[in-house]
């Protein structure tokens, strides 16, 4: 072989977010096509871009492969995140059309960000380096930095931009330092050759002082608790589509990195992550639960309840195992149709020429709406974890795999907080169903793309909720190969 | 529901044939099931996990035949009673899509073949239940009582999901057939354990001590709701879940005695409750709490047989009661209290027959069906040699014969207490509604003749569960026997007796009922207080809690934690929060402190 040999770089594994990439730069193009109409070219070349990437996804399934010398490893468990953030994209491009041109906000550059924001989120899923996870990270997060403020007229809008800007930031650098520091300790970034230099090893001061820091920059992302505070202020003021893509795309994305780090690259340091994970997530759920009772804006309770779930994903990671980190992709999957949809009928609903995003507006939906008050209740059901819905199986695959693990306590501690999370969920149905509006009533906005995609997150639910078994087994084979 | 537009008034042509189909499919499936045999079709697995495996799948033997009977049975007479009393709601639809709803998964409940299963409609019968009684929405009574129903019902299913939970740890498995055969290789204390956290599931559901607060503020939904759900069908979920599972809680020995003792306790309290009540569904309500605890009692002594049988007479004569309750409700024009009725016997000939029927058979009139079931769990505490349990539960029967009777005078029998333009509208009601009465007044008469009577080997009724549940021969003397009915009808007898001197030789004053007149008559009429107490110990500290986590907690003291953490280690940072007070700088802060926290931890390790 001559010395010569220009390096092949396979793109193969790289196939899903390159489309997506260039279907974000084709939507810039076209937004500088003179335009007669709206902006639905622009909708409908990202919701292209997206599917695409799903069935680019689906076509590479099965068949595992690694770029740029394993910076990049889009194996079965990146091809399930995959899925996953491409059903969470593809909906709220959908929600978003409609729910745009009514707010007056339709930009040719919403359509982009969301589809770099996508790109960056499969590569998070896919990153095999903690360069790459870092590099990934910012690509989302600066994309959702100006997702966030959107409105640009709203103050609401630009300050949640600001607070999510700045403390991302802050959080990033953490991260960063992090990274730094396991680099140190073991001279690698690449995740299988820090699990190689750590393998039995001991106690090692600097990965700990690493591992802790990657953890807050983690946490922050999937708005763990104590770094969820971010997370009410920006999910109540920033575009409910947005909210719905931080709330899915951006927590899924953040999870499976993880998830991939923590069991790829530290599984020497198990012992004390699972103990100090086992921490966060009690005290995430516990607090996520316990303070959205007290709100009454439905953004807002929907982003305490979102710290919720964050702590029972937690508590399948704490769990492991094939069981436990399955349960988690199987919950990530279940929990993005159920969040979507929520969010979904948020974006669908207004009120005197408002967003209806008060419980109170909420009142009497079901006698002016009926089949969208239903819907939305069996979304909140399904988030209260009533069967035969698919929040129900996912709990119930995470609350198992704790308990078969050893954690009883950690389980027991879990069904005591959905018990509790059933009280400021069901109170959105008590309005909808058993409460007269005072002055006018929520209507909802018609939306042929929305209800499109409200139908496909309904059937999403229930269809994991009654046959959850082919997909569970499918996220067990697909975090199967990590655990080896 | 979702076509309430298209079908409005033609909804019961739906709704109600499909029962009488599911009725007859019902009565198909009781003929399979006569000869003793059990079935467990599988209709596809649900959930796999690794070595778990539970499939959506049935377990069908004489006990759910029984339950099958009872729930399309009674369920058809309601739907068609329904036809007739909710005919002129502008919610017509969408309450038969709820009862529908309802029937379902209350038939699923009794064919669920594990104890997953079992809770999925558990919880769907929850819901449906939750609708129904906040049918009514626009009445703010109506929607609380909705929501205080599910609530009280989430407690109880926490435990009830924490004991499946525990049975699959400790089996591996939550089969019926797999569970009850490995149920001896339990120890005892787990078996304990379990069963009492699945107990707790049934104290919400079929509202026993101290989870019964729910059921007399259920009486806001419609009368046939709580004819069907709230008397005859889903309270008694729990009874049926102890007797299905009844080789765990043998297993445990004391889980049993608990179910006892709490169902006779329940028993008496509900019944003390019932003594005073002036609103008639009230009464009835109580009086059901208090027929549970019966239940109760009769499974939790090994009667399961009795038990399971006074359930099915209590849904047939407490299913009339409502339903003539209903018809009253309806003839009066929505007026529910006694103490504005009166004289109805002349005016609505066929209620005030079939419904004194049903208080006849609750009382324990000899001959009618409720005479038998309640006689059979008597004398089953007597034999069982538990005399303190038998004692107290005579004493329940007396007040029973005494609230049913009361019942009786004051609706029907004492002079009319109503206004004049009331009485004027007094109406019989339509065929429809009268329909169901007859035939459950007639079933109230004959069930207990055709199968409940006593003899060597127990009841017809027993052998027929004996599959289910190996019948105990007892050997006792015909004296004993003699002598145990005696007091029985002794104490009907006296109830009656009472009610009547104090409700019939002079006329009623209406202002006399319901007032106070000493404190133990305030402390029955307010219910023992029970639901003033867990307001002022639970509900109020609960929403302080939480009104305190938002405001303060996560606002105050994680910041007043983070400032002094920050103070510590960052030496800069308090100087930093006093230059600038934004709510970004706290957040930071929070993040930082967490940041130290977690690092300490993993270096302290």
């Amino acid at each position: 072989m001559s010395g010569a040999a220009f390096p092949v770089v396979s793109l193969g594994p790289l196939l899903p977010t390159l489309i997506v990439l260039a279907a974000a730069g084709l939507v810039l193009l076209a937004d500088l096509l003179p335009r007669r109409g709206g902006r639905d070219l622009l909708a409908t070349l990202g919701l292209v871009g997206v599917v695409g990437a799903l069935l680019a996804t689906l076509w590479r399934w099965g068949s595992p492969g690694r770029a740029f010398d394993g910076m990049v490893v889009l194996d079965g468990f990146a091809l399930f995140a995959n899925v996953v953030i491409c059903y969470a994209v593809a909906l709220i491009i959908l929600l978003s059309v409609d729910y745009l041109r009514r707010v007056g906000a339709e930009s040719g550059e919403y359509y982009a960000l969301v589809l770099f924001a996508t790109a960056g989120m499969m590569l998070l899923a896919a990153a095999g380096d903690l360069i790459v996870v870092f590099l990934a990270l910012e690509l989302m997060s600066l994309s959702l930095y100006v997702l966030a403020g959107l409105f640009k007229r709203e103050l609401a809008s630009g300050e949640a931009s600001m607070k999510y800007f700045l403390l991302g930031a802050f959080a990033s650098s953490f991260m960063l330092y992090g990274i730094a520091l396991v680099y140190g300790a073991t001279g690698a970034t690449n995740l299988d050759r820090i699990a190689a230099a750590t393998a039995g090893r001991g106690h090692d001061p600097l990965l700990a002082i690493g591992l802790g820091l990657l953890l807050v920059g983690f946490g922050f992302k999937t708005s763990a608790v104590p770094f969820h505070m971010w997370a009410p202020d920006v999910y109540q003021g920033a575009p409910t589509s947005v909210t719905a893509l931080i709330a899915t795309g951006s927590k899924a994305a953040a999870f499976a990195a993880l998830i991939r780090v923590l069991v790829v690259a530290l599984r020497s340091a198990q012992a004390d992550w699972t103990v100090l994970l086992w921490a966060v997530a009690v005290v995430t759920m516990t607090l996520g639960n316990v303070v959205a009772i007290a709100q009454s804006n439905l953004k807002r309770m929907l982003a305490y309840s979102s710290i919720a779930h964050v702590g029972y994903m937690l508590v399948g990671l704490v769990a492991g195992g094939v069981p436990g980190a399955g349960a988690v992709l199987f919950y990530l999957l279940a929990y993005t149709f159920t969040t979507v949809g929520t969010f979904g009928v948020i974006t669908l609903c207004t009120r005197a020429g408002e967003e209806a995003v008060e419980v109170g507006d909420y009142a009497g939906l079901a006698r002016r709406h009926p089949v969208l008050a239903a819907t939305l209740g069996l979304f909140l059901l399904s988030l209260v974890g009533i069967p035969p819905l698919a929040g129900f199986v996912g709990k119930f695959y995470l609350f198992g795999a704790a308990v078969r693990a050893g954690y009883v306590w950690l389980a027991v501690i879990g069904v005591l907080n959905s018990a509790v999370a059933a009280y400021y969920y069901l109170r959105v149905l008590v309005y909808m169903y058993m409460r007269e509006p005072e002055g006018a009533a929520a209507a909802w906005a018609p939306s042929f793309a929305g209800g499109l995609a409200l139908a496909i997150a309904l059937v999403g639910i229930v269809v994991l909720g009654v046959m959850p078994a082919p997909f569970a087994d499918l996220a067990q084979a697909a975090v199967a190969p990590l655990l080896r | 529901m979702l076509f309430g537009g298209v079908i409005g008034r033609r909804a019961h042509w739906i709704a109600v044939p499909a029962l009488f189909g599911s009725f007859l499919a019902s009565c198909i499936v009781f003929a399979g099931v006569a000869g003793g045999a059990t079935y467990t079709p599988t209709l596809f697995p649900w959930i796999v996990a690794g070595d778990f495996e539970t499939a959506v799948a049935a377990y069908v033997d004489p006990l759910t035949g029984v339950m099958l009977l009872v729930v399309t049975g009674v369920g058809f007479l309601i739907h068609l009673y329904s036809a007739g009393y909710m005919h002129d709601d502008p919610g017509y639809a969408r309450y038969f899509a709820y009862l529908n709803l309802f029937v379902f998964s209350m038939t699923m409940l009794v064919l669920a073949g594990n104890f997953l299963l079992l809770y999925v409609f558990w919880e769907a019968v929850g819901l449906c239940s939750y609708l129904l009684i906040g049918f009514w929405y626009t009445r703010p009574a109506a929607a609380q009582a909705g929501k205080k129903a599910f609530i009280v019902n989430r407690v109880g299913d926490f435990g009830f999901g924490l004991g499946v939970m525990w049975l699959w740890t400790a089996l591996g498995t939550l089969d019926y057939g797999a569970v009850f055969t490995a149920v001896d290789t339990l120890p005892t204390t787990t078996a304990t354990g379990i069963a009492l956290l699945l107990f707790m599931g049934a104290c919400g559901k079929s509202a026993q001590l101290p989870l019964h607060t729910w059921l007399p503020d259920a009486m806001e939904g419609p009368t046939p709701v709580s004819a069907l759900i709230h008397a005859a069908t889903m309270v008694t979920a729990g009874v049926y879940m102890v007797a299905r599972s009844h080789a765990l809680f043998e297993r445990s020995g004391v889980a049993l005695e608990v179910v006892a003792w709490v169902g006779v306790a329940t028993a008496l309290f509900a019944a003390t409750i019932g003594l005073v009540q002036t609103d008639i569904k009230r009464v009835l309500a109580y009086s059901t709490v208090s027929q549970l605890g019966y239940m109760f009692a009769a499974v939790g002594l090994g009667a399961y047989a009795a038990g399971i049988f006074h359930l099915v007479t209590h849904a047939f004569f407490k299913a009339l009661l409502f339903l003539g309750a209903g018809s009253v409700i309806h003839g009066l024009g929505g007026q529910q209290d006694l103490r504005k009725m009166g004289g109805l016997s002349s005016r609505m000939v066929t209620t005030t027959i079939t419904t004194t029927v049903g208080a006849l058979g609750l009382a324990g009139l000899p001959g009618l069906a409720g005479f038998f079931s309640k006689d059979e769990i008597l004398a089953a505490a007597f034999h069982g040699g538990h005399r303190a349990i038998w004692a107290l539960l005579l004493v329940g029967a007396f007040m029973t014969a005494f609230y049913s009777s009361r019942l009786l005078f004051l609706a029907f029998y004492s002079g009319p207490r109503m206004t004049k333009e009331a009485a004027h509208h007094v109406h019989e009601s339509p065929g429809v509604m009268t329909l169901p009465l007859w035939v459950l007044a007639i079933l109230t008469v004959v069930a207990g003749v055709a199968v409940g009577i006593p003899s060597e080997h127990g009841t017809r009724f027993a052998r027929f569960l004996a599959p289910v549940f190996p019948v105990h021969e007892v050997a006792h003397g015909g004296g004993v026997a003699m002598m145990l009915i005696a007091m029985a009808v002794i104490v009907f007898t006296a109830g009656v007796v009472l009610a009547w001197f104090l409700y019939m030789p002079a006329p009623v004053r209406a202002e006399a009922i319901g007032r106070p007149r000493n404190p133990v008559h305030a402390l029955l009429l307010n219910a023992w207080y029970v639901d003033a107490l867990y307001d002022l110990a639970v509900v109020r500290p609960l929403f302080a809690l939480s009104t305190f986590c938002a405001r303060s907690f996560d606002v105050k003291v994680v910041d007043g934690l983070v400032n002094a953490v920050g103070r510590v280690v960052v030496a800069g940072a308090a100087g930093l929060r006093q230059i600038q007070t934004g709510y970004s700088v706290n957040y930071a802060l929070t993040m930082l402190a967490g940041a130290v926290l977690l690092v300490a931890f993993l270096l302290a390790r």
